[in-house]
């Protein structure tokens, strides 16, 4: 029995979390991965191994294994610090073979919505994007992979039955990554590294990284959202404002980052990433399921939206039906009123 | 082992022609469908089909390039009979070619099965310089096909492009990343999947509709034509089961709707996040 769970010779089933890293920290959905796959492990009575590929990374390691990992895959070697997709592919495929790991996850970030279905692919395997859930099946041992349907309302469940590994990306900020342990101990296996001579499949020739967003809205207390309803440029100006004042990270619909006043990886909902922070302030957001599934969890939801009818307002906490453009320049004097006497509590 | 056909970059401004491969995918109408009453989710059956939009943005990209440096734009779709009609819409926007893969045991695919099938019908097209995808389908969303088809392929992967050019037998492309842009150079033949900014397709005319639905053909290809047999035909089992699906529970909102004028009503805002400490 037991087709989920292939051993590898330590007799353990291994769950695999590639990490991601800019080379100093480890992604946060990394963490949030292995943080699951640490609970996943008890239950199957294996292992985390998280996959760590790059150039003088060997400070990781410990960060993976305080984050859950038993042990680190690690292949530390100039080949890897050009982040070039053919060689990562072929690194995780001989590795795979080598280890056999009854599972590979990894976030569903850029590298990984490039790297993942490559993989499956040369392995001939499936795989199951933007996860929002892991579980394993207890009769088969066959890991649980939890994806949002197309209206994005409806969960759906899927198994890889007879192919190994089984792989999964996961949705940022769907998992929760657990605490982190200085006082875990963990082991390095090294990867071998396969000799070079292939070459490398696409030439970066420059990256341009906007400003560094100062706060993360997977981590941010406060969010504030922009839907359609801002209408213009100076309405997103005014609501960044505000967002400033607030503290708060901005996030929005898939409108807003189509149109480019936003990264992708501010787009929260079906598509993009989840977020659950203590407060979220939804403006001129209609509410349609592909964007509230990625935040309906959150604390305190409040809606801005002029349109009585708007499906968010089902969901917010406090509702304000009026034009966003002239709550937001209220929102921006009252606010700076209060912090000017004095921070918070003054206005009470 | 590619199927590179070769640049031919005119010098003397002599024809130009790539052969160039767009794969799209009929999907159900943005927000069109109807809602089911019991579970509250979308019934896709409900919407009309339409082109992906990201994939129309790829058929747009292949006929920019036609008209750029020379080219001849195959259009594939891995679908029922009725993608038929994506492909006729193709042709009236100016494609060149259009093959339906169309079969049975297509039926169920995963997006390891549909790379498959579709590594089969560019092979059996020939050689062929860039294969152009939509980045993602807006009902399964799982942005695999594209990378999965090029390592089917053999060749490079250059994702979630808003910006292309040809140049010789390398291609230039701006990639649209999470936190800002990148631009890349790859050798063709390459598979390339374009995001919805890269540009903005063409509408096709009435009367080239009604050409495309008269004159142009769409050829049909199944399993027997694109030579899956015997052993071959397990790659049509697809990889991926779905076990169950469910309509999570929404936490109750308590919903408290507040009035008034744009500054009571921020003054009324701001009293409740300091109440619930919300802000600091």
């Amino acid at each position: 029995m037991s087709e989920g769970t292939k051993r590898d010779s330590g007799g353990r089933v291994l769950l695999w979390v590639f990490a991601e890293h800019d080379g100093e920290r480890l992604a946060r959905v990394s963490t949030e991965v292995l943080g699951r796959a640490r609970e996943l492990a008890v239950e199957l009575n294996g292992e985390v191994w998280g996959i760590l590929l790059g150039f003088g990374v060997r400070g990781l390691c410990d960060e993976l294994i305080c984050h859950g990992a038993d042990a680190v895959l690690l292949g530390n070697d100039p080949v890897f610090a050009g982040h070039d997709i053919g060689v990562y592919c072929r690194a995780l495929t001989d590795a795979v073979l080598e280890h056999d790991p009854a599972a590979v996850l990894m976030g569903a970030t850029d590298t990984g919505r490039d790297l993942a279905p490559r993989v499956a692919a040369r392995l001939g395997t499936g795989l199951t994007s933007d996860c929002v859930a892991l579980g394993v099946q207890h009769e088969t041992g066959m890991l649980l992979q939890v994806k949002r349907g197309y209206s994005g309302e409806m969960l759906y469940t899927y198994v890889c039955p007879e192919h190994r590994p089984q792989m999964a990306t996961v949705a940022p900020g769907a998992l929760k990554a657990g605490p982190r342990d200085t006082l875990r101990q963990g082991r390095v296996v090294p990867l071998p590294v396969s000799k070079p001579g292939e070459e490398p499949m696409i030439t970066v020739l420059r990256d341009e990284k906007k400003e560094a967003v100062e706060l993360n809205p997977e981590e941010a207390g406060v969010v504030v959202a922009c839907g359609r309803g801002i209408g213009g440029l100076d309405g997103f100006r005014r609501l960044e404002q505000f967002a400033g004042l607030l503290g708060a990270a901005v996030v929005g619909t898939k409108e807003i980052t189509d149109c480019g006043w936003l990264p992708e990886s501010r787009l929260v909902g079906q598509t993009g990433i989840t977020v659950k922070p203590e407060l979220y302030v939804a403006c001129g957001v209609s509410g349609a399921v592909q964007h509230t599934c990625g935040m309906w969890d959150s604390g305190v939801i409040v809606a801005i939206n002029k349109d009585p009818k708007a499906e968010i307002f089902r969901i917010a906490d406090y509702g304000i039906v009026a034009d966003v453009n002239q709550v937001i320049p209220a929102l921006i004097a009252e606010l700076r009123k209060r912090q000017g006497l004095g921070g918070s509590g003054a206005g009470g | 082992m590619s199927g590179y056909a070769g640049l031919r970059m005119g010098d003397g401004g002599e024809e130009v022609r790539m052969e160039l491969i767009v794969c799209v995918k009929q999907v159900p109408a943005e927000g069109r469908g109807a809602i089911d009453p019991v579970t509250g989710a979308l019934k896709r059956e409900s919407a009309p089909a339409v082109i992906n939009p990201e994939d129309l943005c790829a058929i747009e990209e292949g006929l920019l390039l036609k008209e750029r440096n020379g080219a001849r734009v195959t259009v594939l779709s891995m679908g029922p009979p009725q993608a038929e009609k994506a492909l006729r819409e193709a042709l009236a926007m100016g494609v060149d070619k259009a093959v339906l893969l169309c079969d049975r045991s297509f039926a169920g695919a995963d997006t390891l099965v549909t790379s498959y099938v579709l590594a089969r019908a560019i092979r059996r097209l020939g050689q062929y310089d860039l294969v152009l995808c939509g980045r993602r389908s807006a009902d399964g969303n799982t942005a695999q096909v594209g990378p999965e088809l090029a390592e089917r392929l053999g060749v490079p992967q250059v994702t979630a492009v808003r910006g292309l050019t040809v140049r010789g037998d390398r291609l230039l492309a701006e990639r649209a990343l999470e936190l800002g842009s990148q631009w890349v150079e790859a050798k063709l033949p390459a598979v390339v999947t374009v995001s919805r900014r890269v540009n903005t397709p063409r509408q096709a005319s009435v009367e080239d509709i009604l050409l495309a639905c008269r004159e142009k053909e769409v050829a049909v290809w199944g399993a027997e034509e694109l030579g899956i047999d015997g052993s071959s035909r397990s790659f049509l089992r697809p990889a991926t089961r779905l076990e169950s699906a469910m309509l999570p529970e929404r936490k109750e909102r308590r919903g408290e709707l507040l009035s008034g004028s744009p500054d009571e009503l921020a003054r009324a805002l701001l009293d409740r996040f300091e109440q619930r400490q919300l802000v600091r």
